[in-house]
């Protein structure tokens, strides 16, 4: 974690920092809207500050935040806020390898602060896990500086937000700029002809599924794309046992 | 102020947050992986983050966006034109925020898409 002095004092801290610094510009306007958008669906202002700091996912939050406003009971709150989050999930089977040198409260805090940007981000810059204790560290303190930046200028552009709401229209749409960043993050993951397919089957069928309760359509697509990705592997892979 | 029912379910929320991000990291003991499991990891984290991003361009209130002379698909064609153009070097995503932005807030505020 960030507080840890072996890890802000490691030269990694400030590359991870650096790395976050060039996607910051989208992290600082999703995180200025998400403010404004808790606040104008009338969650207010105490409610929506507690939510930023403690719940700390801006995908998460703004699929409750419509739910919180009307009462919703907190089982489907939570069933929702799950499934939106259920990319962390696979992303931290691929961080298993990297964490499990850790213990385990280290793995959780650390844990806690890993969002789309970091995950990309560190795995590109550590495309495998170090075997020694020195390269455990500056894969500790990468991730370390660049989700302690993500989450200082997330945070700090939250409660702007959230102090602004009522100068700032959301029909400005200036939180589309988060998903611009997930975008050219998308493109970044789409590095191999599957991958790619990969994302056009999810995303046709997140679409498709859309209707579904909870945000399970995002389940559905992560499921379909996978299966699709596997079979034609096989398909292909049979076809050049056969010929 | 907060009740204490808000402060629970925020508390709620945190923990989805802190159990989804290191949902495959909590237990010490290796977890049974089955091959075909393995292989599918290569293609989950795409299609996971996928399935979060193109309803975000494409579906609005609930809907299949029905003209291609929407605001949002257009910026992030651009976005992704852009990533393209660029080959992801330097601060390709950077770009794609830049460009996107740049075609978004015209045609959304200034036309209305």
């Amino acid at each position: 974690m960030f507080l840890d002095p072996a890890n802000f004092r490691h030269p990694a801290f400030r590359a991870g920092m650096a790395d976050a610094f060039k996607v910051a510009p989208g992290i600082w306007a999703w995180g200025l809207m998400t403010g404004v958008s808790m606040v104008q669906a009338g969650l207010g202002p105490a409610m929506s500050s507690w939510m930023t700091l403690l719940v700390y996912g801006g995908s998460a939050q703004l699929a409750v935040t419509p739910l919180l406003a009307a009462g919703t009971p907190v089982w489907v709150v939570l069933a929702t806020a799950f499934c939106v989050n259920l990319r962390f999930a696979v992303f931290s089977l691929h961080l298993r390898g990297y964490m499990m040198a850790w213990p385990r409260w280290q793995r959780l805090a650390i844990g806690y602060l890993i969002a789309d940007l970091n995950y990309v981000q560190f795995v590109q810059y550590h495309p495998h896990p170090a075997s020694d204790a020195a390269g455990q560290r500056a894969e500790m303190a990468y991730l370390s500086g660049n989700c302690f930046l993500t989450w200082l200028g997330w945070q700090v552009a939250s409660v702007l937000g959230i102090v602004l709401a009522s100068q700032i229209p959301l029909s400005w749409g200036l939180g589309f700029a988060g998903v611009l960043a997930l975008v050219g993050i998308l493109c970044s993951l789409a590095s191999s002809r599957m991958r790619t397919v990969s994302l056009v089957v999810s995303g046709a069928a997140a679409v498709a599924a859309y209707a579904l309760p909870l945000r399970l359509n995002i389940l559905v697509a992560i499921a379909a794309a996978v299966a699709m990705c596997l079979m034609i592997e096989k398909t292909t892979g049979m076809n050049k046992v056969s010929t | 102020m907060i009740d204490v029912v808000q402060l629970l379910t925020l508390l709620g929320l945190a923990a989805m947050t802190v159990l989804t991000r290191c949902f495959f990291f909590i237990l010490n003991r290796e977890l049974p992986f089955p091959a075909w499991a393995q292989r599918g990891l290569q293609y989950a984290p795409i299609a996971a983050l996928a399935a979060v991003v193109v309803p975000e361009v494409l579906v609005t209130q609930g809907q299949l966006i029905s003209s291609w002379l929407d605001a949002r698909l257009l910026a992030a064609a651009a976005g992704v034109a852009y990533y393209a153009y660029r080959h992801g070097q330097g601060q390709a995503v950077l770009g794609t925020i830049v460009v996107g932005m740049a075609v978004y807030l015209p045609l959304h505020i200034g036309l209305g898409w």
